[in-house]
Parts: structure tokens; C-alpha cells; sequence
């Protein structure tokens, strides 16, 4: 074959050329932004998150649990607030008491006392189910008995689980529980009672700090959806390639 | 051909016909793939229903507005306005018909999960229509312990008596 350094070196800048875009396509446009511009019909209920608001009261948590059900007393929680705490050698403290049942009324991380000047940075992180597009939960469920409705969320039927566990060891963000009153697996649902009669989920309500919010990323004119797309926000553990649908802002290296 | 060769396979499918039977009639119809397909799409159809379901236990305030316009008014003119009297107040599930009062909280604590003072709260405060302010917070070892905290402020105009 007639190869000269001209045609190679053509050839060569092509093929780069060709593997760069295909490649950025997948780095630029993250799959649940690809997802709404698709124009899907219907509701891809999202969640949006501001750490900068949190002040750690934890009405959200107290709402939840009242909403739902879930045993007041029993350490278990479909949503909880997180306080890290990062000192200047260097050492992270993290906990949620009760899940933050209570709130933060002292500044006892993991029951030290840290002084003010021993603080590099320290902040709020509420977490919740993360509805993810590719849930590892579901996939695990040996009798159907979660599922994802078309809307996206994760749901749990009570009367055919069988309470084996699969999916609680499969979450990688450790949302789900056993609950103690109905023996079945249980989680956050963005509270599908209320949303789907146009109210807002219980934890969304007793926020007075607007650190929570919740909308539909397939509508672009929806104030949440919006700061999804243009500003800077944040998943948990994108690498496990779950595609969650709580997004953050302000969110750190540290927490995990 | 020998019958006890035949009998254990009329016993296997006979076994079989009664599993078919049985799962025809324990398995409800809207059990199958649905929009989500097989893999995340596998599931009873009617328990989205069953969730629908669900009591709404916290009414927010818009329920209270008619009956309490005192207290209504008060709260959201003031600098708690973002507050849900239900935070304060428990769910107002059922009330005035059972439980006829709501619950009225007078514990420190109630009010010291907002207004504790610890060095990363964030101290910035823009949920309310007047602009941003410092959200204010107080030292609960100092700030005149052992004393409720209603005995000096007003829970409804987040001011003092
Ligand atoms: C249909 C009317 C009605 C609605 C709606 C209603 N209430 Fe009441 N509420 C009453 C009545 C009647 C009483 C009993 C008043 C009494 O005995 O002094 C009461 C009592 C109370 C009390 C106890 C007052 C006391 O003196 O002990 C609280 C607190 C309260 N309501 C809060 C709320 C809140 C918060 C909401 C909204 C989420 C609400 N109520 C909605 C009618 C209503
Ligand atoms: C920050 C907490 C808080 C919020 C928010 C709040 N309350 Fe109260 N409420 C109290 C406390 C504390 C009392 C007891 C007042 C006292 O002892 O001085 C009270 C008393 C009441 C009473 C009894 C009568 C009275 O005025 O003392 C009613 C009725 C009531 N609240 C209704 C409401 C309604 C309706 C809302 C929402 C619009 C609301 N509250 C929001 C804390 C709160
Ligand atoms: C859910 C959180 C929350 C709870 C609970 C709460 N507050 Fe507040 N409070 C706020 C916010 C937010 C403001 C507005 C920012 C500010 O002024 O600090 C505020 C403002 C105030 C102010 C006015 C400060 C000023 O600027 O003049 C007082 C006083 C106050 N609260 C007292 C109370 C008392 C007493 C209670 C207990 C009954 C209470 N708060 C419970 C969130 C809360
Ligand atoms: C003995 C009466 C008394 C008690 C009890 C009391 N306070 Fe105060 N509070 C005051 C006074 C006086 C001030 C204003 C002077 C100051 O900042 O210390 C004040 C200021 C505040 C402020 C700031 C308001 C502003 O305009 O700067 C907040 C918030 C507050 N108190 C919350 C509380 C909370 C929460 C409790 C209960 C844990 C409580 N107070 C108990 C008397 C009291």
C-alpha cells in the first residue's frame, strides 16, 4: 500500500479528532441532564439540596418520621442530617445522633467538645433516598416487591416483600432499614402520599431555612430543574454509576 | 411400559399443574413489566395506589389560617414567618376533632435547635421577604439557663414579651 507521511499524518489527526468528540459527548453532558433534554413526557420528580443553608435544626427529620410513620423512639430514619467537623491536624469528626431526631443543639461532635479556633471547616449535610435512574436495590429484589414507578421513584411493597435484606446491603448510600413495626424493608419516597396530591414532602415544609426543595427535571421551566442545569451542583458517589436525583450544592471531598 | 416408571412422572406433573393453578391464583393480575421494563419495571401495579393512600398527617399552615387568624397573622408578619406552626406544635392530623388542642411545646430545646449558637451555623438568613439577615443565636449555657425560654420572648412574633 502507497502510504505517504502526508495521508498518515491526515488520517491520524482524524481519527484523534473522532475518539476526542465521542469521548467529550460522554464527559460534558451528564446522563440526567441527557435525560431531560430528551423531552420524556410526564414528571422525573428530583431533589435539590443547599448545604450552605442547613443549620442542622432538624425539623425535617422530626416531620419525617411523624409523617411516615416510622417508630419515633427506634434509631432508624428514612432521612437524617450529617455534621462534619474538620479540625486544623487534620481529623474529621462526623455524626447524626438519633439521625438528627432532635437537632444539633451543641457543638459536640461525636460527644468532643471542639474549640472554635480547632475548626478548619464544619457544616450541615441532610441526606434522603436518592432515587436513582439505575437503582441497585431494585435490581437485587428477588420477588419484585421494589420497583421504580415511571415517575422515578423507588417504591416498596409491603405486602410481597419478604424482608430478606438483599436490598438493604445493596444501597450504597445505606438509606434503607428494616422497619420495626411492619417487618418489611422501608425507605424515603419523597413522601409519594403528598406529592402526588400537589404538596410538598413533609421534610421540604418544615424547612425554614430553604435548604430543601423538589421539583421535576423534566420541566425546564422549574426553578429547581434550573439550578440543576446552570449552577453548580453535586451528586453522592457518581462513580457507582447509580445516577442519583438528589443533587447538592455545596457539597464536599469529605463527606461520603 | 412398566406403571412404576409412568408414576412418578404423573406425580411430577401433576405437581406441576397445581403450581400453575396456585401461582394463577395467588399472583394478582397487574403483577408484571411495566413502564421500567423487566429489570427496574417488575412489580404489583395497585401498591402504587396502596402509597397514594398514605393519611397526609402535616397539613401545613394554610389549615390553620381560618381557625387561628390571630396567631396566623402574628407568625407570618413576623421573623418567624418560614416557621411552620407544626414545627412547633406537632401534626395537625384529625385536630380540632381528635386531639381537640394541638400539643404546645415549651421545652429550651424547641427553640435551641434553631437558636443554639455553634461557630458553623450558617449565620446568613435570606428566606424572608425583608432581605437577608443575621440569624441570631444564643450561647444556652448563658443565655439565662434554667428559664423558659416564653418567659421573656413570644414564640409567635420571635420577640419579646
Ligand atoms: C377547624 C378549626 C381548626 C383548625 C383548622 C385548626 N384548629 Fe387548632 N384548635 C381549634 C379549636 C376549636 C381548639 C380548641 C381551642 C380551645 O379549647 O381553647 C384548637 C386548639 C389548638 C391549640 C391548643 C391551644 C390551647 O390553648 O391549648 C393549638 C396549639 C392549635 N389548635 C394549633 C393549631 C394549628 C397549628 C393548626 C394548623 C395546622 C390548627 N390548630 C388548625 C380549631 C382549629
Ligand atoms: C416557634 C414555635 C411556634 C410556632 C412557629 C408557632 N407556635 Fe403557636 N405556640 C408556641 C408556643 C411556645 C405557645 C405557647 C405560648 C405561650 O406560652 O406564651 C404557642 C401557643 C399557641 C396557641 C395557644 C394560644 C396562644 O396564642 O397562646 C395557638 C392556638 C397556637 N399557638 C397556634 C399557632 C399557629 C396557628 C401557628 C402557625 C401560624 C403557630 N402557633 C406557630 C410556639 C409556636
Ligand atoms: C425552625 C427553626 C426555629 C425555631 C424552632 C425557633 N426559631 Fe426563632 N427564629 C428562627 C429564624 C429563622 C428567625 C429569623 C432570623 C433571626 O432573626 O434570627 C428567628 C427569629 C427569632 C427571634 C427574633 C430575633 C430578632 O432578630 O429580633 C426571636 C426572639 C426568636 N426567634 C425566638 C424564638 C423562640 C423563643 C423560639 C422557641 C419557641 C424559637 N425562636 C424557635 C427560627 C426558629
Ligand atoms: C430572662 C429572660 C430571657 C430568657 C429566659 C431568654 N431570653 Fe433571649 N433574650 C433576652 C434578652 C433581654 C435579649 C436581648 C439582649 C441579648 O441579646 O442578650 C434576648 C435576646 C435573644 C435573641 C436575639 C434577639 C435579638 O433581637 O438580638 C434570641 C434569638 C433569643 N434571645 C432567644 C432565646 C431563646 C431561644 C431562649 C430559650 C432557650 C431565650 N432567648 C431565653 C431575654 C431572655
Amino acid at each position: 500500500m502507497n502510504f505517504d507521511r502526508r495521508e498518515f499524518l491526515k488520517a491520524g489527526f482524524k481519527t484523534i479528532l473522532a475518539t476526542g468528540f465521542s469521548l467529550g459527548a460522554f464527559e460534558i453532558l451528564r446522563p440526567e441532564v441527557l435525560a431531560a433534554l430528551k423531552k420524556e413526557e410526564g414528571i422525573r420528580w428530583t431533589f435539590l439540596v443547599d448545604t450552605t443553608k442547613c443549620i442542622g435544626c432538624g425539623m425535617c427529620v422530626r416531620a419525617c418520621k411523624l409523617e411516615n410513620e416510622i417508630p419515633y423512639e427506634v434509631n432508624v430514619s428514612r432521612t437524617w442530617v450529617e455534621r462534619y467537623v474538620m479540625t486544623k491536624d487534620g481529623r474529621i469528626y462526623a455524626d447524626s445522633p438519633n439521625a438528627a431526631r432532635d437537632g444539633f443543639i451543641k457543638n459536640d461532635p461525636m460527644g468532643t467538645m471542639v474549640k472554635k479556633e480547632d475548626i478548619d471547616k464544619a457544616f450541615f449535610v441532610p441526606k434522603l433516598c436518592n432515587q436513582c435512574e439505575n437503582p441497585p436495590c431494585v435490581q437485587v429484589c428477588p420477588v419484585g416487591a421494589t420497583y421504580q414507578t415511571p415517575d422515578g421513584i423507588v417504591l416498596i411493597d409491603r405486602k410481597w416483600c419478604i424482608g430478606c435484606g438483599y436490598c438493604i446491603m445493596a444501597c450504597p448510600y445505606g438509606v434503607r432499614f428494616f422497619h420495626p413495626v411492619y417487618k418489611v424493608a422501608e425507605k424515603c419516597n419523597f413522601c409519594y402520599h403528598r406529592i402526588n396530591k400537589g404538596m410538598k414532602p413533609a421534610c421540604v415544609d418544615a424547612c425554614a431555612f430553604g435548604a430543601r426543595m423538589i421539583g421535576n427535571i423534566r420541566d425546564l421551566g422549574d426553578p429547581v430543574a434550573r439550578i440543576i442545569k446552570t449552577e453548580r451542583t453535586a451528586v453522592l458517589k457518581e462513580e457507582y454509576g447509580t445516577k442519583p436525583h438528589v443533587f447538592y450544592i455545596g457539597l464536599d471531598s469529605i463527606v461520603r | 411400559m412398566k406403571s412404576h416408571i409412568l408414576r412418578p412422572l404423573w406425580v411430577v406433573l401433576a405437581l406441576i399443574g397445581i403450581t400453575l393453578i396456585a401461582r394463577a391464583i395467588i399472583v394478582p393480575p397487574d403483577f408484571g413489566i411495566h413502564e421500567k421494563g423487566y429489570t427496574y419495571g417488575w412489580y404489583r401495579k395497585g401498591n402504587e395506589e396502596d402509597w397514594k393512600a398514605v393519611k397526609i398527617k402535616y397539613q401545613t399552615r394554610e389549615y390553620c389560617k381560618d381557625c387561628h387568624a390571630v396567631q396566623y397573622k402574628r407568625v407570618v408578619s413576623s421573623r418567624h414567618a418560614k416557621v411552620q406552626c407544626e414545627n412547633c406544635h406537632s401534626p395537625a392530623i384529625d385536630h380540632p376533632e381528635k386531639p381537640e388542642k394541638l400539643n404546645i411545646d415549651r421545652s429550651r430545646e424547641l427553640c435551641l435547635r434553631c437558636h443554639a449558637y455553634m461557630p458553623y451555623r450558617p449565620v446568613k438568613y435570606a428566606e424572608l421577604r425583608t432581605g437577608t439577615i443575621t440569624l441570631k443565636m444564643q450561647d444556652p449555657d448563658t443565655h439565662n439557663p434554667d428559664m423558659e425560654c416564653m418567659s421573656c420572648h413570644s414564640a409567635h412574633d420571635a420577640s419579646f414579651k
